[in-house]
């Protein structure tokens, strides 16, 4: 005899006489012999039945997967129009600030453009940042930060230091279904 | 006129292409508007990105060079050749497979444009293709992208404006109209580019350009595109309350652009490096163009008046970018030598393109214009059409005596390189001088242009306008073209035998239009080709049908690719000559189309032109 055996069966139909009588005779050497299953016994007859325990807290919700492909086509196009992984994997050591400077002329003006073709990217705020602003109750802790003095209740005022910068349309290039995304520049041969 | 929800325009640029549309049923008046269709193509292998515009290269890779797969776009799994951005890109690298100005062969009278000869540089190997094909290809493309994003809307069954130079002879305007149909266009109009930028300011001024012009107005449209430079005037009437639009004159077929000028100072910064130690690749010359063109555009432009150099980064083409870049200038005494001065002097109003004699060697490339200076073309245009408007009602007494050239009053320029405010300031500056030595006061600049995108605009509110809405640009044809017929002077032994040029079809011919030619009766040989050689002129306004030329200055008459028909021999016996009348019509696309009718009977056979590149070698033989 399991516990289980306890729950009114699944139909909700009354149970027949043969029925009832196998239960009872199951219970009484049940009840007898289980002092756990006892004690259940006890509670049905008492009233409605009681969880035994408390529920399980949720599960955290997963954390998201970020897409590794989209990252990768960052990557290469960074590495196509601005040359950022050549820049970023050269030693610095062996060369003086004109000759970095020069490079980063290409690195500034490439990353400029790669930013300016696949994304629209805004202000969060639009006040000049060192003016003061008062945040209302209720305000998007997502959008803004609270820094330094965080007491007391809203709204808030304080000095704008970073204007904060959002993404209001994504233009990522598509990609053939064969493409494999981690090569980010092929190596080059020239007959 | 068809029900098609949207006008399309679509311009089919030497370097780049776009393609506008207007939403037929949303618009209403001079308030309409003209989105611009971002078209994706290939950026990198596998992948697809939308731009505004699509550079005009073909790419045709080898059969090894790129993964299965990589040639996808999203009408497409599979393709075998790459039209816009990748093109170029690969095409930089590897120039012996890339097909690049295919618009200047399509209309280069010394080669055989339905021939595969491009990529002409190329090796055997490599499957060649027609300037025709090319074009094709380019417009193929951009319905393929329409239908993608339209799939209610078939690009086939929209009204659509295709741009040509205004200074496209018939030969090249039927080949676009050509090119267009093979690449499944429906209703089809062509439309000279000078006049879809002033279309697209119209449309952008919102109804205000009707303060900006006034009657008596002649507009000149100054539109330097990356491999061509066009000229229109249009004159500005006002007939019963309304203001009229008439295109007057167009210039010279000119092959030169802005891509010259970013080349020609490339090469200069590569000169400066070579006698330093430095030489430069093909790569690395592509790198060094696109540097120089943003140099001279920051120098050029809005506030850099102040600077007295740009510094120009070549990238090393190895994965050390600081240890292989190299690091160069491009100064203001450059630019202004090489840009201003050279492409935009300053020179007086009888200035005159220098032309060296031609080398006694065939020319395979393309024929490029010999003088540079783009200032020098527009002095010879505007003395050439001195006379445009002097029958034009209402300008009678417009037109100073002693004028030595036409006046402008208001010039409106296209083209991305009037995005140095310098070179438009120039070219504004050359006009309204030699207007000052005229004694005339100074034109007006219209500003406001979109100067990548507006013909495309502009094309795509011309299929509005021929809805009959807004306001048209009238002028229909902008040559008056002959055809040489031998004269009846007694040969002389050991001379050619003088001809003399037939007028077959007059000035200003609207679409839809016909012009019989009745005086002169021609002889045709049943079942063999028979050959007239061609002739324009954008001056002799003044010739009807039939007018028929002894003698004509040399500047006045061009000759154009020949003109032939071959009657059939069905009815008729070989060798039998049949008198025909020749018959000119302007179709409703825009071509201009000959035909031959015999004096009995109701036949017509279609007069066609040579595209075979025959009439350059005949002339070097001569």
């Amino acid at each position: 005899m399991n516990p289980q055996d306890l729950k009114p069966s699944d139909s909700g139909k009354p149970l027949s006489l043969l029925q009832r009588l196998s239960l009872a005779f199951g219970a009484f050497f049940g009840v007898l012999g289980d002092p756990a299953l006892a004690a259940r016994f006890d509670a049905v007859r008492r009233g409605p039945m009681v969880a035994p325990t408390a529920p399980p807290a949720p599960p955290p919700p997963p954390l998201k997967e970020a897409s590794p492909d989209a990252a990768l086509q960052l990557l290469a196009l960074l590495q196509r129009d601005a040359r950022l992984i050549d820049f970023v994997g050269e030693e610095l050591d062996a060369y003086d600030d004109a000759q970095i400077g020069a490079a980063a002329r290409v690195v500034h003006e490439g990353c400029a453009r790669v930013l300016r073709e696949h994304f629209s990217i805004v202000p969060v705020r639009s006040e000049a940042e060192g003016s003061r602003i008062t945040l209302a109750a209720g305000f998007d802790a997502a959008l803004v930060r609270l820094t330094g003095n965080v007491v007391g209740q809203a709204p808030f005022t304080g000095s704008l230091s970073h204007r904060g910068w959002r993404v209001t349309e994504v233009r990522l290039p598509k990609l053939a279904e064969r493409h494999d995304a981690r090569v980010l520049a092929p190596a080059e041969v020239e007959l | 006129m068809s029900s098609s929800r949207y006008a399309i325009g679509i311009d089919l640029g030497t370097t780049h292409s776009a393609l506008a549309y207007v939403d037929i049923a949303a618009s209403d008046g001079d308030g309409i508007g003209v989105e611009v269709m971002a078209v994706p193509q290939l950026s990198a292998p596998g992948t697809v990105e939308a731009q505004p515009l699509l550079p005009s290269f073909l790419y045709l890779p080898h059969a090894e060079e790129l993964a299965p797969g990589e040639l996808a776009l999203p009408w497409s799994s599979e393709g075998r050749d790459v039209v816009g951005e990748l093109a170029r890109s690969r095409g930089a690298t590897t120039p012996i497979r890339l097909v690049s100005s295919a618009k200047s062969w399509l209309c280069h009278p010394g080669v055989d444009r339905r021939a595969a000869i491009l990529p002409h540089d190329a090796p055997a190997e490599v499957a060649r293709v027609s300037p025709l094909e090319v074009s094709t290809r380019y417009i193929e493309h951009l319905r393929r992208a329409w239908d993608q994003a339209h799939p209610e809307a078939p690009f086939a069954e929209q009204d659509l404006t295709v741009t040509i130079p205004a200074s496209f002879d018939p030969a090249a305007r039927e080949l676009t109209v050509e090119a267009a149909r093979a690449a499944g266009c429906g209703n089809l109009t062509l439309l000279e580019e000078p006049q879809a930028a002033l279309y697209s300011w119209i449309q952008a001024s919102g109804g205000a350009w009707r303060k900006q012009v006034r009657p008596g107005d002649i507009l000149l449209v100054v539109d330097v595109g990356g491999g061509t430079s066009d000229f229109s005037l249009i004159a500005v009437l006002e007939r019963d309350g309304n203001l009229e639009l008439h295109r007057v004159a167009v210039g010279d077929h000119i092959l030169l652009g802005g891509d010259n000028m970013d080349l020609a100072l490339a090469h200069g910064v590569a000169r400066k490096l070579a006698t330093a130690g430095t030489t430069l690749d093909a790569w690395q010359m592509r790198a060094l163009t696109y540097g120089c063109r943003s140099a001279k555009e920051r120098l050029l432009g809005k506030g850099g008046e102040g600077r007295d150099a740009e510094p120009i980064v070549v990238p090393s083409r190895g994965s050390k970018l600081i240890k292989g870049s190299i690091r160069t200038e491009l100064t203001r005494d450059e630019v202004a030598a090489t840009i201003v001065e050279g492409f935009f002097p300053q020179v007086d109003a009888a200035a005159r393109p220098l032309s060296r004699v031609r080398a006694g060697l065939a020319q395979l490339g393309l024929p490029y214009a010999q003088d540079a200076a783009v200032t020098r073309h527009l002095a010879a245009f505007l003395g050439r059409q001195r006379g445009a408007v002097a029958e034009l009602e209402g300008f009678a007494d417009k037109v100073a005596s002693g004028a030595s050239f036409i006046h402008p009053t208001a010039v409106l320029l296209n083209g991305g390189v009037f995005k140095s405010d310098a070179l438009a300031e120039r070219t504004l500056a050359s006009v309204n001088g030699w207007l000052a030595a005229d004694g005339a006061a100074p034109a007006r600049l219209l500003a406001g242009a979109d100067l990548d995108l507006a013909v495309a605009r502009g094309a795509a509110y011309y299929g509005h306008v021929r809805r009959g809405q807004g306001v048209r640009i009238r002028g229909g044809t902008a040559f008056v073209y002959y055809i040489a017929v031998e004269s009846t002077m007694p040969a002389v032994p050991g001379i050619e035998p003088p001809v003399q040029a037939l007028c077959v079809a007059p000035f200003g011919m609207e679409e839809g239009t016909e012009a019989e030619v009745p005086e002169l009766v021609l002889g045709l040989v049943v079942g063999e080709p028979v050959s007239f050689r061609f002739f324009a002129s954008s001056v002799r306004r003044q010739d009807l049908v039939g007018t028929l030329l002894d003698v004509w200055g040399s500047d006045e008459l061009q000759e154009l690719d020949a003109i032939s028909a071959t009657l059939p021999p069905a009815g008729r016996r070989a060798g039998d000559v049949v008198p025909v009348r020749l018959h000119a019509r302007v179709t409703e696309a825009g071509t201009l189309e000959i035909e031959a009718l015999p004096l009995t009977g109701s036949e017509r056979w279609k007069v066609e032109y040579d595209v075979r590149g025959e009439r350059q070698e005949t002339a070097e033989e001569a």
